[in-house]
């Protein structure tokens, strides 16, 4: 593997051949997939295709038994474990959304500023105004602001899911892995979503999964079906959508 | 002591007719209380076929045997105090103040031990003609071999014809003018018993032997030594699954609340020890009602156990537990406090002291394999340990509380959508796992102080064996078992009973460190869920 | 940077605590000491020491809660910190006896002269300077924790896992100081103290003193720990009780952050079981049963975990529950109101004493404040401009 093609090297992120198997339930097989850098992705797929799999070994929390991933197309995320990755840049949404319940809002975002994470860094830590005024723009695009000092657990569900967004605008990561941002939101912060993610996908790279399909349409980006663990059709989503297989195992006809 | 000289001239008057004989000569040499005289006497009282003289040889072993130098009349102490006359066994008020014991050296400590064996060799009781053959085995006396050769021809027992052909062998390896041939045949009979005292013997062998029987010699010693180390490895490995089993049958019930379940059981070992205590009060209640059952006593006492240790674990899922799953640390600390609780109300029912629970008849005793001695009650145990997991292991795959159980563990939601009522499926695993904990109280009472402290001796080794072998997993839970139990025995002879639990103890959390899950681990995403 | 973290430290209630810490911790020694014996307000000696004992406790307490009401570690392991401290202590009381011991040898103490032993072992070294002992109180604990947490946190065993391995490194450690070829005095364990310091450790005046530095060892821990919970590493500390995972994928390493608290909170154990030692005489194997350790833990739950201030309180009050039930006609029942306590606790109140009366009173407080609560919270954000800017 001494000889790596362009994508390899000019990709945010780069999959080739990766294996996973639990107890024999080969639950991501032969999957290749590359990002390239600034690109926005919308991963599609019915349950247990391997989605959100393929970001637990993304961001070190599954290790492949085979296959090459990359990053920004030299570091080996095999090889790393999560609190590596997170500083390299990979910043993750998770399906639940989880936030820190008995903290606030502004706390939340405060542990997630990309400062110093080591022990003695945050012993000794004393908020900067630069920080500050990056936590209040944050506080501001997800629109809670006006609730700052309230605890993450009494937010609605959907102001859950704005908060890990935040979260992962206060990491300010180069890679944003987002697992199912618009699920149990209205049709209006849908919408909204979906600008918030067209506007961070100006300057950062974006892989999204998502079953909601008006959703997706609303990004407008190339979409990868997966299936059993596979790349199963990949395009704009027309093509996708149009896609026989597609149609046969994940959208119904 | 007035009445001594009465007693001296009845003595006299009853036995003076019958001084005649071999036997009465050589008794009549004692009074010299020479050590020549009294090794003739000895030698002489070996052959003689009197049934008195084993009583007078082992006394004169043991200092018993008086000798009155005024009167020249012997006498025997025997060991309840009574005293006999050697001559005739009739019994007499007391010794004569000038009686002393016979005295003894070193030489006739020898000669005493040999006319013992050959008198006994000639008991009518098997077992007794087998121990008197391996004295001779052990002495080797040349004298005796014309004792060991009438017997030997006489002899119908099997144990008794290879005891004596042992003790034969042993004799000629030593004798002077034994051939060559006669030596070898030895070497290769007392190989072929192969254990501690056949290697004495062949490493006391002196050096001035003929090549052929030295050759022979060292290659039967080192036969014996390989053998013996391999049986002492069989013993340890035995020690090892014995105490595997007992750890086995502590930790299944945890096996499936802890395991199956989730709830971390603190009060585990307490259902162990109400398992104990019920076993106590079953035997306690047929010993006085039903005396003729009581070797049935034990039968009673698995169901019983179970359905006290399980109808207790019910009760105590449906009033603590349930609140609480989810919370496995609070889980943690309220069940701990329940055991203390439970031991308490053991301790002021039935008093803080260990509790007698007799073992019945079929689970005494012993028996020899090879080099090693099984006890019936730790093979028992073993057995009963393999049952009740198989009949558990069945009971998860094949009964429908079982499909249910394993449901409720995969996916709570989905079984209670298909209408499982979870409820009651929690309640019931609980239980199973609570009974189970009290058949195994049931076994542990045969082999343990039944002592309200009893569970708290179980309860970390129970969670290291679960978790060592992989929470969920029963096979891990069996295989975990027997590792730490053989494990531990073949340590304990190198580090001693406590290091060696030490040394387990460490190893664990080593191991813990490599694998978190356990030998047996589940993986993929639901583990972390 | 001190008076900030001070600042930061101190809200009301932790006021308050640190005052009454600071009054009892003078108080009761002055009037033990000035007032005549028998007088109304004279506190006898023997209640000094069970109250220095109490105090001992409450450190203990302030150390689990650092690690369980903070990280979610539940240790029931830390009777073995608190013992080893209590050891390393004990280790230099027994050389101070000297020659005035039962067999009179000036440099063994009576149970190795008693055991054969030809020479003091290596690790009784050192033993009889004060400055030395004083610091294996912190560093042997620490180390052992240090040590066990690195092997624990870095391979992630978290939750009830690490709760059993904690339980049975205090099994091994109380197996093993029972043995008498150990070199700790086995079954007895280490007695019959003369001196510290060359005070009389049965004087008035030293158990006062006792008293009085145990107080100030638990303002100082209580200080270390309220800077450790109100910094930005409290709030990491939180973040990984709740959701360990979602914290990694910020970018913390939290094995780090579970080592750091793990092994300060040891150091604090370890110094708890230091003063505990001269103040009831004693410290023997019984001190590492598992029993011990779970036991603290019910003290802060008791009081309610996560507060600091609870664990303190709860130690105080189960263990004058303990000392009031177990020497009266009540006895036989200790166990079961303990055992009861356990079970209550975790069903009934599971926030504990401070916990629960929190719970009822913020919200009232909040309300009272509700009007300057927004301005007062913008404020906070940017009021302090950082010096080093």
């Amino acid at each position: 593997m001494n000889v790596m093609d362009t994508r390899a090297t000019s990709a945010m992120l780069y999959l080739d051949g990766v294996h996973v198997s639990f107890d024999g339930f080969h639950a991501i097989n032969n999957l290749s997939l590359t990002l390239a850098t600034g690109e926005m992705r919308a991963i599609i797929g019915p349950n247990g295709a391997g989605k959100t799999t393929m970001m637990d070994i993304i961001t070190g929390k599954t290790k492949p038994d085979e296959g090459e991933v990359l990053f920004d197309g030299v570091t080996d995320l095999t090889r790393l474990d999560e609190t590596r990755i997170a500083e390299l840049g990979i910043g993750r949404k998770f399906q639940k959304p989880t936030v820190f319940e008995s903290q606030t809002i502004e706390d939340n975002l405060l542990l997630a500023l990309n400062v110093d994470h080591r022990v003695k860094g945050t012993l000794f830590w004393r908020e900067t105004k630069p920080e500050s005024e990056r936590i209040d723009r944050v506080l501001e695009t997800i629109r809670l602001k006006d609730s700052r000092n309230r605890l993450a657990g009494s937010l609605s569900h959907g102001q859950k899911q704005w908060l890990e967004i935040g979260m992962l605008l206060a990491q300010d990561p180069k890679l944003l892995l987002v697992d199912e941002p618009v699920a149990g939101m209205t049709d209006v912060e849908t919408h909204q979503t979906a600008e918030l993610l067209k506007e961070i996908n100006k300057d950062k790279t974006i892989m999204v999964v998502e079953h909601d399909m008006t959703f997706v349409r609303e990004l407008g980006v190339k979409v990868t079906c997966l299936h059993e663990g596979s790349v199963l059709a990949e395009g704009t989503i027309d093509q996708v959508s149009s896609n026989e297989r597609v149609i046969e195992v994940y959208l119904g006809r | 002591m007035r009445a001594l000289p009465f007693a001296v001239l009845l003595i006299l008057a009853t036995v003076l007719p019958a001084l005649a004989g071999p036997f009465e000569d050589a008794v009549g040499k004692f009074a010299n209380d020479e050590f020549s005289d009294t090794e003739e006497a000895v030698d002489t009282l070996a052959t003689s076929a009197n049934p008195l003289a084993f009583t007078i040889v082992s006394a004169l072993q043991d200092g018993r045997l008086m000798a009155d130098a005024d009167s020249k009349k012997i006498y025997v102490t025997q060991t309840d105090g009574k005293i006999i006359d050697a001559l005739t066994g009739a019994a007499v008020a007391s010794l004569p103040d000038s009686a002393a014991a016979v005295r003894l050296n070193n030489k006739l400590r020898r000669h005493v031990e040999a006319a013992l064996g050959s008198l006994t060799l000639q008991s009518p009781d098997p077992a007794k003609r087998v121990q008197a053959a391996q004295s001779v085995f052990k002495t080797h006396d040349e004298t005796m071999l014309p004792a060991i050769d009438s017997a030997l021809q006489k002899e119908t027992s099997k144990s008794a014809k290879l005891a004596f052909t042992e003790a034969r062998a042993a004799i000629l390896l030593f004798k002077q003018d034994a051939t060559d041939a006669e030596k070898l045949e030895a070497i290769a009979t007392i190989k072929a018993r192969g254990d501690q005292e056949a290697l004495a013997l062949l490493t006391g062998l002196t050096g001035d032997q003929p090549p052929a029987i030295a050759k022979a010699a060292a290659g039967a010693t080192a036969a014996i030594q390989s053998n013996l180390a391999l049986w002492s490895n069989v013993q340890n490995a035995w020690y090892g699954l014995s105490l595997g089993s007992v750890l086995l049958l502590a930790a299944i019930g945890l096996a499936i609340t802890f395991g199956v379940m989730g709830v971390i059981n603190m009060a585990h070992g307490e259902m162990v020890m109400i398992g104990a205590y019920v076993t106590f009060v079953v035997q306690q209640t047929i010993r006085s009602n039903f005396p003729g059952l009581f070797d049935y006593a034990l039968i009673i006492a698995v169901p019983s156990a179970f359905i006290v240790a399980g109808a207790i674990g019910i009760l105590i899922e449906r009033s603590i537990i349930r609140f609480l799953y989810g919370r496995p640390l609070e889980t943690l600390l309220a069940t701990w406090g329940l055991s203390l609780v439970l031991q308490q109300a053991v301790r002021t029912m039935f008093g803080p002291t260990n509790q007698e629970v007799a073992n019945p008849s079929w689970m005494s005793g012993a028996f020899e394999i090879g080099q090693i001695t099984i006890t019936y009650n730790r093979l028992w145990i073993l057995c009963f340990t393999l049952a009740v997991f198989a009949i558990l292991l069945a009971m998860l795959r094949y009964t429908s509380l079982g499909l249910e159980m394993r449901a409720v563990t995969q996916n709570r939601r989905m079984a209670a959508s298909m209408g499982i009522a979870t409820s009651r499926v929690d309640a019931l695993t609980f239980g199973l796992g609570s009974g189970i904990a009290g058949i195994a109280g049931v076994a542990l009472s045969q082999i343990d102080n039944v002592s309200p402290n009893l569970g708290q001796s179980y309860i970390i080794d129970s969670f290291m064996v679960v978790v060592f072998g992989g929470v969920g997993n029963l096979w891990g839970t069996l295989v975990g078992a027997f590792t730490l139990g053989i494990a531990n025995k073949f340590l304990e002879p190198v580090a001693g009973a406590v290091l060696g639990k030490i040394a387990i103890l460490v190893l664990i959390i080593l191991f813990i460190q490599k694998r978190p899950r356990g030998l047996f681990a589940l993986k993929g995403r639901a583990v972390e869920a | 940077m001190m008076p900030h973290v001070l600042t930061r430290s101190l809200d009301r209630s932790a006021t308050v605590f640190l005052i009454v810490v600071a009054a009892a911790g003078v108080l009761i020694p002055l009037s033990n000491l000035l007032l005549p014996a028998g007088s109304l307000f004279q506190v006898p000696t023997y209640l000094v020491a069970l109250f220095g004992k109490y105090v001992c406790y409450a450190i203990l307490a302030l150390a689990i809660d650092l690690i369980w009401g903070y990280c979610g570690i539940l240790s029931l392991g830390h009777g073995a910190f608190f013992a080893l401290g209590g050891y390393a202590m004990g280790m230099y009381l027994m050389r101070q006896i000297g020659s005035r011991g039962v067999y009179g040898n000036p440099v063994l103490p009576d149970f190795m002269v008693f055991l054969n032993y030809p020479k003091l072992p290596w690790y009784w070294n050192g033993s009889d300077m004060f400055w030395f002992a004083a610091l294996m109180v912190i560093l042997v604990p620490g180390l052992l924790a240090f040590c066990f947490g690195w092997l624990a946190f870095r391979s992630r065993v978290t939750g009830v896992y690490l709760s059993i391995i904690t339980q049975a490194m205090t099994y091994a450690l109380l197996l093993g100081f029972f043995r008498n070829d150990f070199g700790f005095g086995g079954n007895n364990g280490l007695t019959d103290f003369k001196d510290i310091l060359g005070f009389n450790v049965q004087a008035d005046g030293t158990r006062a003193a006792l008293f009085m530095l145990s107080c100030l060892a638990l303002i100082v821990g209580f200080l270390i720990c309220r800077a450790v919970v109100t910094s930005k590493l409290g709030k990491v500390l939180i973040a990984i009780r709740d959701a360990e995972s979602r914290t990694r994928f910020l970018g913390y390493r939290v094995e780090s952050y579970k080592l750091f608290v793990f092994t300060l909170s040891a150091c604090m154990a370890g110094v708890a079981g230091a003063l505990y030692v001269p103040q009831v005489g004693i410290i023997n194997p019984g001190e590492f049963a598992p029993g011990n350790s779970i036991e603290a833990v019910i003290w802060v739950a008791v009081g309610g975990r996560g507060t600091l201030i609870g664990a303190a309180l709860g130690a105080v009050v189960v263990n004058y529950a303990k000392t009031y039930f177990t020497s009266g006609p009540l006895a036989p029942y200790w166990l079961f109101m303990l055992g009861a306590m356990f079970i209550l606790v975790t069903l009934l109140l599971p926030r504990g004493i401070v916990g629960t009366f929190n719970a009822w009173w913020e919200p009232w407080k909040a309300k009272r404040l509700s009007e300057n609560a927004e301005s007062a919270a913008r404020e906070d954000g940017i009021s302090e401009p950082n010096p080093a800017e």
